[in-house]
């Protein structure tokens, strides 16, 4: 580091009143241990309303925010009397010509509770619109798609099966396993009290194949997949790979989003079925473990207890989860303004989104086939 | 005169490798205090990751890269730190925090050392921005809303904000129209004499380095093939030299250098 005197101010009481400043006036220097403390206990020493007469000839190295404390304890003018070598005339030179770059003040009106509602409204408006309007750009996409089969984006399409859908296999059955365990102790004790024993394979085959299995992997993906594809769609904005795209002819629509939608409406069922198997899996091991119930048992009752119907809604429910979080994803990720901070809201708006839409979609099923099943 | 002053960075038989690929191999470079060295080479000629090694960015296989006389790859943290506060760097695209706007963007290091009274810092942030050229109303704008010109002029304020000794600039006049970084260079140029600056300086833009530098380094086969001054540079022979500086843009250049002079 710089060998060098600290910067200090020595005040000199007989008249005329006079300040030496000394030692090295550089923002290092300034900003050791207490020096500033010491600076300023020694400006309380300053006589107040006197003309006073600076000697800055002391000093051996300034520069600019050195020269501005100065600047700043003079009142921002420069003192009548005034000395100091001639190569630090320049720093106060440019501060006499900066002077009257102040910052302009920020206009902060008061925040009006009924505009803020109608902010609030018209951004929600707005997602809605935008939402609509992807879901119809996709129809259209799709149409296209059937019409032309040869030209669709297989290899968008068979990339993201392999990155949503295969990469996901590990987290899902882990889950699954753990969640089929504690599912089949919690029931299992409460069924005990009644002696209700056997009843553990219907009330475990029907929550985790209708509710549970399609929830559970819609949870997982919508963390893992919806936030990857919101970073990756926002991160193509902020280096201008989006308008590339459009550029040279590839619409959006056609080669990101609509591709996302099909591979997560194929993958997701499937793994709805995978998390279902490990999740059933589990429980039949802690049903073992608890209540001693034979896992031969368990399967041969298993397709008595479960009608098929609850299956076909399990798969639905895959399916429509699949698309809302892929929907949900490319709609903020498109919305990702090019700086870091929208980045990173888009995705919390986004996984946050997709997992209250998966919710309010499961009670909409349940709501519809309250009467199938049972 | 150069010569009898310091040396404030030493490059010693340094060597980069990367897998398969030499990208230097036995470099030395010495660069002394008060000097503007542009370091010249083609492209994949390891330049930037030059630069990045004298950063403590990037660690080269072999050889060692002293700064201010610490080693910059065995230095510890508060060396480490002591060493960034002497130095600035102009990254090619600027590197402004996208989430603070540009008076923000140079106060950060000065708050940073947390002692510096929020005054102070406040108008010594206008006066970084007032000698780069950059208004009161442009100061609060995101650097989403800046021109590419007015985002490296606030990424130049904010690399001089600590008052550094040695300013690293990469391409400083890429991108900009030829009106923008001959104004640019006129910047720099003051900011030097102003604040007794050592600039490292990457770029292809043959204007910019005759006009700016004080010594060329010319990075060919793997190594540092000269370092002199302009004039002296264009004089040697080797292939490389001859290809970039007596290309017809080299000539042009070379003529404004003269005339100016």
């Amino acid at each position: 580091m710089l060998k060098v005197a600290p910067p200090i101010l020595i005040v000199s009481q007989e008249d005329p009143f006079s300040v030496c400043a000394r030692g090295a006036w550089h923002v290092h220097a300034l900003t050791i241990d207490n020096t500033l403390a010491n600076i300023t206990s020694s400006l309380r020493e300053l006589p107040a309303g006197k003309e006073l007469a600076w000697d800055l000839s002391g000093i051996d190295i300034l520069d600019h925010i050195g020269a501005q404390f100065l600047w700043n304890i003079w009142g921002r003018k420069r003192p009548v009397q005034l000395t100091m070598s001639a190569a630090h005339e320049n720093f106060f030179a440019l501060l006499e010509r900066a002077a009257p770059s102040l910052l302009p003040a920020e206009p902060k009106p008061a925040p009006d509770l009924i505009d803020v509602f109608f902010e609030k409204l018209s951004i929600a408006s707005e997602h809605l619109l935008a939402f609509v309007a992807l879901i119809g750009q996709l129809m259209l996409d799709l149409g296209r798609f059937a019409s032309q089969p040869r030209r669709g984006p297989w290899k968008e399409i068979s990339a993201n099966i392999f990155h949503i859908g295969y990469q996901a296999l590990g987290i899902t059955a882990l889950v699954g396993v753990l969640i089929g365990v504690v599912l089949s102790y919690l029931f299992a004790q409460q069924l005990h009290t009644f002696g209700g024993d056997i009843y553990l394979v219907n009330i475990l085959g029907v929550s985790i194949i209708r509710e549970l299995g399609p929830m559970l992997a819609a949870i997982l993906v919508a963390g893992r997949s919806g936030s990857a594809i919101t970073a990756q769609l926002g991160v193509m904005r902020v280096t201008e790979e989006l308008d590339a795209m459009l550029v040279m002819g590839l619409p959006h629509g056609f080669r990101l989003i609509m591709p996302k939608v099909i591979a997560l409406a194929i993958s997701m069922p499937l793994l709805v079925i995978w998390t279902d198997a490990m999740s059933l899996l589990g429980g039949i091991v802690a049903a073992k473990i608890e209540l001693g119930l034979a896992p031969s048992y368990f399967l041969r009752k298993l397709p008595d207890a479960v009608s098929l119907a609850n299956y076909w809604i399990g798969l639905g429910k895959g399916v429509t989860f699949g698309s809302l979080i892929a929907l949900v994803a490319c709609h903020f990720g498109l919305r990702i303004k090019a700086d870091t901070e929208s980045l990173g809201e888009g995705t919390t708006n986004s996984v946050v989104t997709a997992i209250t839409m998966v919710i309010v979609a499961d009670a909409i099923f349940a709501i519809v086939f309250s009467d199938v099943g049972y | 005169m150069p010569d009898h002053t310091e040396a404030i960075i030493r490059i010693q038989n340094l060597s980069t490798q990367f897998d398969d690929f030499v990208v230097h191999r036995d470099l030395n470079l010495e660069i002394r205090r008060g000097e503007i060295v542009s370091i010249v080479g083609g492209s994949g000629s390891g330049k930037t990751t030059l630069l990045r090694q004298m950063l403590g960015l990037e660690r080269p296989s072999n050889g060692t890269v002293t700064v201010f006389g610490e080693d910059v790859h065995k230095a510890d943290s508060v060396q480490l730190q002591r060493l960034r506060n002497r130095w600035g760097m102009l990254f090619q695209h600027g590197a402004l925090f996208s989430a603070l706007n540009a008076f923000d963007n140079v106060a950060l290091p000065m708050r940073e050392l947390r002692t510096l009274p929020e005054d102070v810092i406040r108008d010594t942030v206008m006066l970084k921005l007032y000698m780069v050229g950059i208004s009161p109303a442009e100061a609060m704008k995101m650097p989403a809303d800046l021109s590419g010109g007015m985002i490296k002029r606030v990424a130049l304020a904010r690399a001089l904000a600590l008052e550094p000794e040695l300013l690293f600039l990469d391409e400083p006049t890429a991108g900009l129209d030829p009106s923008l970084s001959d104004s640019f260079v006129e910047l720099i140029q003051s900011i030097r004499t102003e604040m007794q600056l050592t600039m490292i300086m990457v770029s292809h833009d043959l204007d910019t380095i005759f006009a700016l530098s004080t010594k060329i380094a010319v990075l060919a086969e793997q190594h540092v093939v000269a370092m002199a001054t302009a004039d002296e540079v264009v004089k040697l022979t080797h292939p490389f030299i001859k290809e970039f500086f007596l290309g017809a843009r080299g000539k042009r250049a070379l003529e404004g250098l003269h005339e100016s002079a």
